[in-house]
């Protein structure tokens, strides 16, 4: 299929896989971080960890929206459902994330809860425009890609005076849990990180620049093709060489360096920083998401229902936390596969296709075998 | 006086008409229903003995018997419907176990408030996909319940056929070097029905692949061939359907990507929903397994067949004790296909 097959093409990765093996040379090795969840997941669905030699080691990341949501955050979804009777709408993975009293929302959808899996924020409006006498919340998850047609939504529902519609609101920003990854106390050690894809359409490649001035990591910003992924892999390891630290654009048939300027104006004007938010992995973060400006204040799921955050636990087996920060692999966690599996999971990286273990679980454990 | 004939019932109002809660509950119009749609539709002379089951002619030989429930959403989909494809689905069930299907029976479950035209229609091509199989619907069931309580039409069909003889078919007698083969591409069903989902309706001309392979089965078996296993990758798609196999048998499987074929239409809607083909609904494809040897003579049968003019040699059976089914990708790299995890697509077939 055209646009596809180019950047997933077997005779160009023989080529580029060549050059990262020649030139890969460094005694100490190259440890690597690919942001997204969609990085990871290309890795394994293409099997590029074949591909790579030894040396060059994938750290995964923390960029599966689904992955970074604590538990309290799905917990209060939950009770918008059961306690005060709203139709819950949310996208797909976020149904299966296990939360407090071994519930999903999917499980709570089977109890009776209206839970409803969309597709797009157009169709919670709908639903909302077709349910005049009921309440509507849209679970809005998701890093800088699904904030703007949130932030599209927000500004209709005022617009048509919508008043059975609003958002419990858990946008994250990528750049602030970059920062914590690379300011953590005794964290992993990264020589640098194949940056995000869809993300950076939005925001563009400049707000990565400080990672590399400040920080010292080169970063490459790399389209979910798997060519785009190995080649971005070459590019941070020739920075590395070299012993340069700049902010590369491997994905530029879709990212600038100022990024989408439209969709940024459109956030910046329905959302404002949270003081201060907890991911899950990575604890509390200042200034690391978003929330409704006091004007759009009726769409605010959390005003309008009086459903405050409470912080929960993770289970006390899952490393999902320390798989989060880059600092353990999926299999080094003690259930993995075992009792965490995709289709009983206990933490929230084994939900997603784009969660580290998932992906390893689905795509990668053959190799695991091959250890025994 | 009364100028009514004796004995006369007004039709059905197959235009306006609508299923209502008596069309179910054994009386008048309930056997109105039956006579005017299914008896008159299914056109068949056990149908038509009117009893509380069909007195079939004597069988020789091992019989295959099969059910399947059909629920999918929308009723209507490019290249098929519920009835059709409630008439291919069991058939086919049936055709896998290297069996010749004899008979249908079917059993509705209708919603009060369903359009009788809707009914008829799907009533029609039910008959029309049984009477091209040669299969005919010997016995049925209607019942009715109330609105909201159903979603229009759901249709469980039962199969019954003869097994050839000599021939056993099944999940758990792949072996280690045996050669798997795919009777086309795959996914084109389940992207059919999703792309005319009411609230994710996209332009694609994807039509759904729904078929009864019996015929293409029966010139399988014709060949002489030694096959080990046949199963048809409906629900779940190609992998699940792999898994199993490799779970019954105790096995591992390599498939080779670059020899699944998919529809372009199908892949490029796939990769704008962010699914995998694999794990896509089929209705008219079949998985076999045979002998590396036969392997060749196999995929010249199956192509000489208008079902399979694509058929491809997919993989191999491995020996592996974790009974991976894994895939060489055509980037050079290698993965697990693994069972589906939750439900990739809901209310398919």
């Amino acid at each position: 299929m055209k646009y596809v097959d180019e950047f997933r093409d077997g005779e160009l990765a023989k080529n580029i896989a060549a050059n990262i093996a020649r030139e890969a040379t460094a005694a100490s090795g190259y440890r690597l971080m690919e942001f997204c969840g969609g990085h990871t997941h290309a890795l394994s669905r293409y099997g590029i960890a074949d591909l790579l030699p030894a040396s060059v080691r994938m750290i995964h990341g923390p960029g599966c929206p689904v992955c970074v949501l604590p538990i309290g955050r799905v917990d209060q979804a939950i009770r918008l459902a059961r306690e005060h009777g709203v139709i819950l709408c949310t996208y797909a993975d976020t149904m299966r994330v296990p939360c407090s009293d071994n519930l999903t929302l999917m499980r709570a959808k089977s109890g009776g809860a209206d839970v409803r899996m969309i597709y797009s924020t157009q169709d919670a409006l709908k639903i909302a425009r077709d349910n005049p006498d009921r309440q509507v919340v849209f679970f809005a998850i998701g890093f800088e890609t699904t904030t703007p047609p949130t932030a599209v939504a927000v500004k209709q529902a005022a617009v048509e005076g919508l008043k059975n519609f609003s958002i419990l609101c858990n946008h994250v920003l990528t750049p602030a849990a970059m920062h914590a990854i690379l300011s953590a106390q005794g964290g992993v050690a990264l020589d640098g990180f194949v940056g995000p894809a869809h993300v950076s359409t939005v925001i563009g490649s400049k707000p990565y620049e400080v990672f590399a001035d400040d920080y010292g990591k080169p970063v490459v910003i790399a389209g979910f093709e798997p060519l785009d992924v190995m080649q971005a892999i070459l590019m941070l390891i020739r920075q590395i060489n070299e012993g340069r630290a700049t902010v590369e654009n491997e994905f530029t048939r879709a990212v600038t360096r100022e990024g989408n300027l439209k969709a940024q104006a459109l956030v910046e004007e329905v959302f404002e920083l949270r003081e201060v938010f907890e991911w899950r992995g990575l604890g509390s973060i200042p200034h690391s998401a978003l929330k409704l400006r006091p004007e759009f204040a009726e769409f605010d799921a959390e005003l309008k229902f009086s459903i405050d955050y409470v912080a929960v636990r993770d289970h006390k087996a899952c490393e999902c936390a320390a798989i989060l920060r880059g600092e353990k692999c999926p299999q080094e966690c003690k259930i993995f596969g075992t009792v965490c599996t995709p289709d009983n999971p206990v933490g929230s990286c084994m939900v997603s296709s784009e969660g580290a273990c998932a992906a390893h679980y689905s795509y990668g454990r053959f190799r695991d075998a091959a250890n025994e | 006086m009364n100028i009514v004939k004796p004995n006369y019932t007004r039709p059905l109002d197959f235009k306006q008409g609508r299923v209502e809660m008596s069309h179910g509950s054994g009386g008048r119009a309930m056997a109105q229903l039956i006579a005017e749609l299914f008896t008159a539709g299914f056109d068949n002379a056990y149908l038509a003995q009117g009893n509380d089951g069909a007195l079939l002619p004597q069988i020789t030989g091992r019989l295959v018997m099969s059910c399947d429930g059909h629920v999918v959403s929308p009723l209507f989909f490019a290249g098929g419907d519920i009835g059709c494809l409630s008439v291919h689905g069991t058939i086919n069930d049936v055709a896998m176990m290297g069996a010749r299907p004899l008979y249908l029976a079917a059993s509705f479950i209708l919603e009060e408030g369903f359009p009788l035209a809707d009914l008829k229609r799907i009533v029609a091509s039910m008959a029309n996909a049984a009477k091209v199989a040669g299969v005919p619907i010997v016995a049925g069931d209607t019942k009715v319940v109330e609105q909201g309580k159903g979603d229009g039409v759901f249709i469980t069909t039962t199969g019954v056929g003869v097994a050839r003889e000599g021939i056993t078919l099944s999940g758990d007698l792949a072996q280690p070097g045996d050669t798997i083969l795919l009777s086309g591409t795959i996914g084109d069903h389940g992207m059919a029905v999703l792309s005319q989902r009411e609230n994710l309706t996209f332009d694609a001309p994807i039509v759904s692949d729904t078929a009864a392979l019996h015929g293409l089965v029966a010139a399988m078996l014709d060949s002489e061939v030694k096959l080990r296993v046949l199963r048809d990758p409906t629900r779940g798609g190609l992998a699940t359907t792999l898994n199993e196999i490799a779970k019954q048998s105790g096995v591992g499987m390599m498939l080779h990507e670059s020899a699944i074929a998919v529809n372009q239409p199908v892949e490029a809607a796939c990769e704008f929903l962010g699914l995998d083909p694999l794990y896509v609904a089929n209705e008219g494809k079949l998985v076999a397994i045979c002998a590396s040897e036969d392997a060749g003579r196999l995929l010249e049968v199956m192509r000489a067949h208008p079902l399979a003019r694509e058929a491809a040699i997919i993989g191999e059976v491995l020996e592996d004790a974790h009974g991976f089914v894994q895939m060489t990708t055509k980037l050079g790299g290698r993965r697990i296909v693994d069972w589906l995890a939750g439900e990739q697509l809901p209310r398919i077939c």
